[in-house]
């Protein structure tokens, strides 16, 4: 039982960890900010407004010691949520246990460390798929070895459901994950008892949703095909080993922006499918907080979240008992179809010589799922409670009284304090040492050994977060994902309304003299470009010619996009909450290229009072989770345009 | 607009000021024909503003896939390191049903955004069978008077290969290895367009050294009338910038050969003259060019009025059927 933690400063989250475990709380989950987890160091003009919002900000070994001070991580299990930058902040966990005393073999936790889903939903990918799978398989490698009770990669369909995966998708998908990774192992020559090891620590984060019957099925098809796969692939036979091993962490696609309280109830229902799942073996659940959608949760939402698993795990008899669902021919038969569609998609991506050459296949896939789920949601087909149906509420004193205190807010202060303390650390440190450490680094970078032991020679010497992945980054180069837009056919919500909103597209394009064009832009370093994708593909549908950049791209970028491009209307989504510093930096490069007059409008989990101070800086609109009707909202593109053109 | 503003502007373009290349394109994509008369004195204003046989236009096409944008990218900042001034235009489909379009390209091209010296463009082909946008060809011209190298980006197999030899210097068409490109291209005859051959993806090793034999030997057929017009076949690697250099270069040399030769402005005039019957046939119909004579009789009408001077937009809105 954790739950997903970590904010403002090393010593801040260190206070929060030790307080959540004096509440009974039995590990620790580690949530990074952006620039950690994108390779930049707090001072990055990237990292600006970023700087300790998603997560704790780690840039050296003086952080790390200060976030797990007086925690013994010998006793500890702890899930680092970290991929591009995963072989780093292992060694600065491994370097700070054994500072402490502990013994490495002891060491028990997990790095997420797994890049195919980071391409396809999430967005904090650094490298190209080549080095950067070489890379998963340097700690794979070095754990299997040196840290054997450790989770080296945590491979994620969680994320392939928030990105709109179905269920067959999510298993197909993260299935083809564990393969490259393990095919990229066998490459490098281990095999036999080696392999084995190396198959039974391979683990999963799987998501469950709302859908009760499909969740409980999957988790069953995850683990048929997985021990199919370890037999007939890589040759397991010891029954132990096929084993899957996986946590879940409960869906937040599905929870809502409106009456936020029902998300309770969802998060009750989807963590109940994972414990009534007792044969599937989870071994680990995470949930949500109930207000995800209004922004960042704080303490006591934490908390209820906490309470809801010991209600389960201690008041009710569900764990008293077997699996009840076993022999039931109805989850038999759902288990078979879903495993059996999985497989079908398992073999699509091999023909296509595997995920790291088809990502761009199933990315498109992807988007194409994800745009069927909206557009069934807006017309009514399926029912989300309290969003397009049963929508009329009682004032709520949770959100309407609490106003701007009921989400945590980041003290605008910690940045400043965490860039001082690293500016401090950076002076203090043997700069001969550094300079030897990064030379290690480049070698092993270039040479093909493992990375993981330059790494750790780093973390001693006081190498920086942003020093380590410069490094690799010259090394390897950068990468940017396909965006799936291009290829994926969009879904279309009601075809009459559809029809309207093109005639109204036609009737602008007669007013401007060309066809409407709008930006679309994900500036910073958010990488959940989820939503921005939907509307991209959308309005493209709708008539409008749409220019889409994809994701981490600076304000000064996208206005200079905005200029060249000729757009009618720029359409911002900020996902991590730094939506005031990023729009209003944007307004200004904006102003000073002279495009003042081009209607910006943002969307992303925002607060109210966030949007009306938006709206004040000169944001003509701003949408969140609770504007779920797409189509709207392209209506409202073309009336900002007209009124634009007008003024 | 009054003529003063035309003339401003034009200046402003030549001079890349921040701001004019972006409005003097989103100028002449206006399609109403009230707009005609503007873009028609822009364009003119641009030929006399700047030198229009300045600008080396490359386009570059080849299949979905292929890696043309990573290509472009790395071709533009090859330039860009050697002091010239880039203009890129990348054209993307417009879906039939919608008109809308995604224009996805600039995702992969790199851009500091306080160089002035690169621009980037996106434009949708306007659903225009063809593949090049209708202002596609206006584009071109504003970017020429503005940098010295003007990159046209287009997708597809099959027509777009041809439009892009009316509107460039040099084309370059871009290949994957073990993909059957070359068998596609051979069978419609797209195979003697280009002028310039990269076998893209390099980086495959054994796949792309046998898609540079096939594609050299499939060229040495088409043009077994003369040996000496075979064209180049390289190998390059956008992603890691191996080959991209060297295929610069040999794009350069290939315009340098033009001019060498004085065959530059023979191509341009007949390419624009080509153009302009593309508009006029998109504007009219079949039955507008039987009306003025027939094809032969407006070809050569329209090179005669390119020849003088005028653009393919001029020399196009001059003709009328009766």
């Amino acid at each position: 039982m954790r739950t997903y933690s970590g904010h403002s400063s090393p010593k801040a989250s260190n206070e929060l960890y030790k307080s959540n475990l004096a509440k009974g709380q039995t590990g620790l989950s580690v949530a990074f900010d952006l620039p950690t987890q994108t390779g930049y160091d707090s001072d990055h003009p990237l990292a600006r407004g970023e700087v300790g919002r998603t997560g704790v900000p780690v840039c050296h070994i003086g952080d790390m010691r200060t976030l797990f001070d007086g925690i013994a991580l010998e006793q500890m299990n702890t899930s680092m949520t970290i991929n591009a930058t995963a072989a780093w902040l292992l060694a600065l966990y491994i370097t700070v246990a054994e500072e402490q005393g502990a013994d490495t073999k002891k060491l028990r936790g997990t790095t997420q460390n797994d890049i195919i889903k980071e391409y396809l939903s999430r967005g904090t990918y650094i490298f190209p798929p080549e080095p950067s799978m070489r890379l998963i398989a340097d700690t794979v490698i070095y754990t299997v070895e040196h840290v054997p009770e450790w989770n080296p990669t945590n491979i994620c369909s969680y994320h392939l459901q928030e990105a709109g995966a179905t269920p067959e998708q999510e298993v197909a998908y993260s299935l083809s994950t564990a393969i490259a990774v393990l095919d990229e192992v066998r490459k490098r020559g281990i095999s036999g008892a080696v392999l084995t090891d190396t198959f039974s620590r391979l683990s999963f984060f799987i998501n469950s949703s709302i859908r009760f019957v499909d969740e409980v099925c999957k988790q069953r098809a995850f683990g048929r095909l997985w021990e199919k796969l370890g037999r007939e692939r890589y040759g397991i036979t010891d029954t132990k080993a096929l084993r899957f091993r996986y946590g879940v962490q409960v869906n937040s696609l599905g929870l809502t922006e409106a009456q936020p309280e029902n998300n309770i109830v969802r998060i009750v229902l989807e963590m109940l499918g994972v414990t009534l799942s007792k044969g599937a073996r989870a071994r680990a659940i995470q949930l949500p907080a109930w207000n995800e959608a209004l922004g960042l949760p704080r303490p006591w939402d934490q908390q209820l979240s906490l309470r809801t698993q010991q209600i389960l795990a201690y008041e009710t008899d569900l764990l008293e008992f077997g699996d009840i669902l076993d022999g039931s021919p109805v989850i038999e038969a759902r288990v078979g179809e879903i495993a059996g569609a999985a497989w079908g998609e398992v073999e699509a991506v091999l023909g296509r010589g595997g995920v790291v050459p088809a990502v761009e296949y199933v990315k498109e896939r992807l988007v194409a799922s994800h745009a069927a789920r909206i557009a069934s949601i807006e017309r009514g087909d399926q029912i989300v409670v309290g969003v397009n149906k049963f929508a009329e509420s009682a004032p709520s004193p949770l959100t309407e009284e609490g106003g701007a205190d009921s989400i945590m807010r980041v003290d605008p202060a910690a940045e400043q304090e965490q860039v001082a303390r690293l500016t401090a650390f950076r002076a203090s440190r043997d700069k001969a040492a550094v300079e030897r450490a990064l030379a290690g680094l480049r070698e092993a970078a270039k040479s093909g050994q493992n990375i993981m032991p330059a790494s750790i020679v780093a973390a001693k010497a006081g190498v920086t977060t942003g020093e380590w992945a410069g490094a690799l980054r010259d090394a390897f180069g950068e990468y940017r994902a396909p965006t799936g837009v291009a290829g994926a056919r969009a879904v279309t919500g009601d075809p009459v309304a559809l029809e309207a909103l093109r005639a109204k597209v036609v009737e602008l394009e007669q007013t401007l003299g060309r066809r409407p064009k709008i930006l679309v832009g994900k500036p910073g370093l958010d990488g959940h470009s989820n939503g921005a994708e939907q509307i991209a593909l959308r309005a493209r549908d709708a008539g409008f010619e749409v220019v889409y950049e994809g994701i981490r791209v600076t304000p000064q970028q996208l206005a200079r996009a905005a200029a060249d491009e000729g757009v009618h209307l720029v359409g911002l989504s900020i996902l991590s909450g730094a939506h005031l510093d990023l729009a209003k930096d944007f307004l200004q490069q904006m102003k000073k290229q002279g495009l003042d007059k081009i209607p910006v409008i943002v969307g992303g989990i925002i607060p109210e009072s966030d949007a009306v101070e938006l709206r004040k800086s000169g944001v003509r609109a701003v949408y969140t989770p609770k504007d779920f009707r797409i189509a709207r909202i392209l209506e409202d593109l073309v009336a900002y345009v007209r009124e634009a053109h007008a003024a | 607009m009054s003529a003063v503003n035309v003339r401003e502007l034009a200046l402003r373009v030549a001079a890349r000021e921040p701001g004019a290349v972006a409005r003097t394109i989103s100028l002449v994509e206006d399609r109403r024909p009230s707009a005609e008369g503007t873009t028609v004195e822009l364009l003119r204003a641009l030929t006399e503003a700047s030198d229009p046989f300045r600008a080396a236009r490359i386009g570059i096409t080849g299949p979905p896939g292929v890696g043309k944008s990573t290509l472009v990218s790395a071709l533009a900042k090859a330039a860009r390191a050697s002091g010239r001034t880039v203009g890129v235009l990348a054209v993307d489909p417009s879906s039939p049903r919608s008109g809308g379009a995604l224009l996805g390209d600039r995702a992969r091209i790199e851009i500091d955004p306080a160089d002035l010296g690169l621009f980037v463009r996106s434009m949708a082909s306007g659903g225009e069978l063809g593949g090049l946008a209708r202002a596609a060809s206006a584009a071109i011209d504003v970017l020429s008077a503005a940098y010295d190298v003007v990159l046209v980006e287009t997708t597809g197999v099959g027509q777009s290969e041809t439009d892009v030899e009316h509107v460039a210097d040099t084309v370059l068409l871009v290949i994957q290895p073990g993909s059957g490109d070359v068998l596609q291209f051979l069978k419609a005859g797209i195979i003697e367009i280009p002028d310039v051959f990269a076998v893209n993806k390099g980086d495959l090793g054994g796949i792309a050294e046998r898609a540079l034999g096939e594609l050299t030997a499939a060229l040495a057929v088409a043009h077994s009338v003369n040996e000496s017009d075979i064209p180049q076949v390289l190998l390059t690697s956008a992603s890691t910038n191996a080959g991209v250099p060297e295929l610069l270069a040999v794009l350069d040399g290939h315009r340098q050969g033009l001019v060498t030769a004085g065959k530059l402005r023979e191509r341009r005039y007949r390419a624009l003259a080509a153009a302009a019957f593309r508009l006029f046939v998109h504007r009219w119909g079949e039955q507008g060019v039987a009306d003025v004579g027939g094809k032969t009789a407006l070809l050569s009408r329209l090179e005669r009025r390119v020849r003088e001077g005028a653009t393919a937009v001029e020399a196009m809105s001059e003709m009328r059927p009766r």
